[in-house]
């Protein structure tokens, strides 16, 4: 009987959902929340539907803005043929559409993918990163871009973030008295229309703070995801762990660090344990390398669980 | 892979469709006599070595299988520059469907330990009268045959490869996408 190693993780899917409707409910309660405070449904509308505009044209533009932004170029299969061959088998093993690649000419040792959609995505890695990993490591990263791109993730963060974007908008409007002025003709009062903009400011500003942890809190989980994701393709976990220890920077500043001893150690101070959930933990994009490499290792340990006939 | 799926971040590896493979026999038929190409009797399959000892040991057995059948002398096991692991399977030339099925064991026993998703691709070697050699290439994931005709390190002969497609059109299923057509440069057996 065929039978499948994967196991998805259903906490992490979970918790992802509810962020992400969570992201959603705070849009809806922005709009609404600027309708009640400036007490005008159709300007309302037109600051969600502008709101969801830009985030649209951020999604749309997403793969020329990246790669200008890191002043990177698409390289041809001949100027790059062995990356090219790694993401053509790692593509023809996920069954998805090739991507287009890019290299970064920087130091730092980085890799991202985007794109509006997998047809239109791109791939791309810095000169630094071909430099520090070798080619098994380089795969385990190039997996992990590639799986953010099967999993939509521009398009989920862009999404995710319109309520933010939304809600800055809203802030900037208020500086030039768009919401005051609107306020003002309806009341007759100036009283009123200095109400309105507080509030309006008010709830901006708290909805920005809200999806700026929310945001940070998906995008962490995405991360994971596609960690999950692309080292199932490759079947190497190991690999892409050690790629983010390399990446991160760790295996450099601490040599033969033993995570093992670390973990235990834990136990013994308050403060760690306590502060699981400090400011930096809070904001950061992605998740802290412990975490994933915990990850790993429970992948790792489901692939070399021994079968039903062994 | 379902778009919700992919929202929430839950795909899972794409599984092999292995019955495909049985069409090689009739298909080699048709090459001999439309193109003058023969088997040559070696197969191989492409895959990704998962690390563990689970792996381990599920390959143990494939080629521990595999040898034990006097009609396959020996199993080679090669390992290509971007880590995937090749085994070479050579039969008499005239067993295209001998060939087939030893190299459907290998896929089964993979998929039985739950490497299914690790399956790249299985290449069946052929050759011309003129010397001119091409294998075709079944990719797991999609259910689809390509022709590759290496010619020299980094070339391949394209109109041969458009060739043996046109033969092919009516018999297996053809990648449609060239940009599928992976080139497996150093492929053991071409």
């Amino acid at each position: 009987m065929a039978r499948t190693r994967f196991l998805p993780d259903s906490g992490l899917t979970t918790r992802m959902t509810l962020v992400m409707f969570l992201l959603g409910g705070l849009f809806v309660a922005l709009v609404v929340g600027i309708m009640v405070a400036v007490r005008s449904p159709g300007l309302a509308m037109i600051v969600g539907v502008v709101g969801l505009g830009v985030a649209f044209f951020q999604w749309w533009t997403s793969d020329t803005m990246a790669m200008r932004a890191m002043r990177a170029r698409e390289v041809t299969p001949q100027e790059a043929p062995e990356l090219h061959g790694m993401v053509d088998r790692l593509c023809a093993l996920a069954d998805m559409p090739k991507p287009r690649v890019g290299v970064a000419d920087m130091d730092l040792p980085n890799a991202f993918a985007t794109g509006r959609s997998p047809k239109r995505a791109v791939v791309c890695v810095t000169t630094g990163l071909l430099r520090r990993l070798d080619a098994e490591e380089l795969e385990a990263v190039l997996a992990h871009e590639l799986s953010h791109v099967a999993h939509r993730d521009v398009m989920v963060m862009t999404i995710a973030s319109s309520a933010g974007i939304v809600a800055g908008m809203v802030t900037r409007g208020a500086q030039f008295g768009v919401f005051s002025g609107g306020g003002r003709s309806r009341n007759g009062k100036d009283g009123g229309g200095a109400a309105a903009l507080v509030l309006a400011l008010l709830v901006s500003l708290v909805v920005y703070a809200i999806s700026f942890f929310l945001t940070r809190l998906l995008s962490r989980y995405r991360e994971l995801c596609a960690d999950r994701a692309g080292a199932y393709l490759t079947l190497k976990p190991a690999k892409l762990a050690s790629a983010l220890q390399k990446i991160t920077g760790e295996m450099a500043s601490i040599p033969q660090r033993d995570l093992r001893t670390t973990r235990a150690m834990n136990a013994f101070f308050i403060a760690p344990a306590i502060s699981g959930a400090t400011l930096s933990t809070l904001t950061s994009s992605h998740p802290s390398l412990e975490q994933r490499l915990e990850q790993l290792a429970r992948i790792q340990s489901d692939l070399s669980r021994p079968g039903p006939g062994a | 892979m379902g778009f919700w799926d992919a929202i929430r971040g839950r795909r899972a590896p794409r599984e092999a469709n292995l019955d495909a493979l049985f069409g090689v026999p009739s298909a080699a038929i048709t090459l001999e006599t439309g193109l003058g190409m023969r088997a040559t009797g070696v197969g191989s399959v492409c895959f990704r070595a998962a690390e563990g000892a689970a792996f381990a040991a599920t390959q143990q057995d494939i080629e521990a299988l595999l040898e034990a059948d006097p009609r396959t002398p020996q199993v080679e096991r090669t390992v290509d520059d971007f880590g995937f692991t090749w085994l070479v399977v050579r039969r008499s030339p005239d067993d295209v469907a001998g060939l087939c099925t030893d190299l459907h064991a290998v896929n089964v026993l993979l998929e039985e330990q739950g490497f299914g998703p690790a399956l790249l691709c299985s290449v069946v070697g052929f050759a011309g009268a003129d010397g001119r050699s091409a294998g075709l290439v079944y990719l797991y994931k999609q259910g689809t045959f390509y022709p590759f005709a290496p010619t020299g390190p980094q070339q391949r002969d394209n109109l041969l490869e458009i060739n043996l497609r046109d033969q092919l059109a009516g018999e297996l299923p053809i990648e449609a996408s060239l940009q599928r057509w992976l080139a497996l440069w150093g492929a053991p057996g071409l």
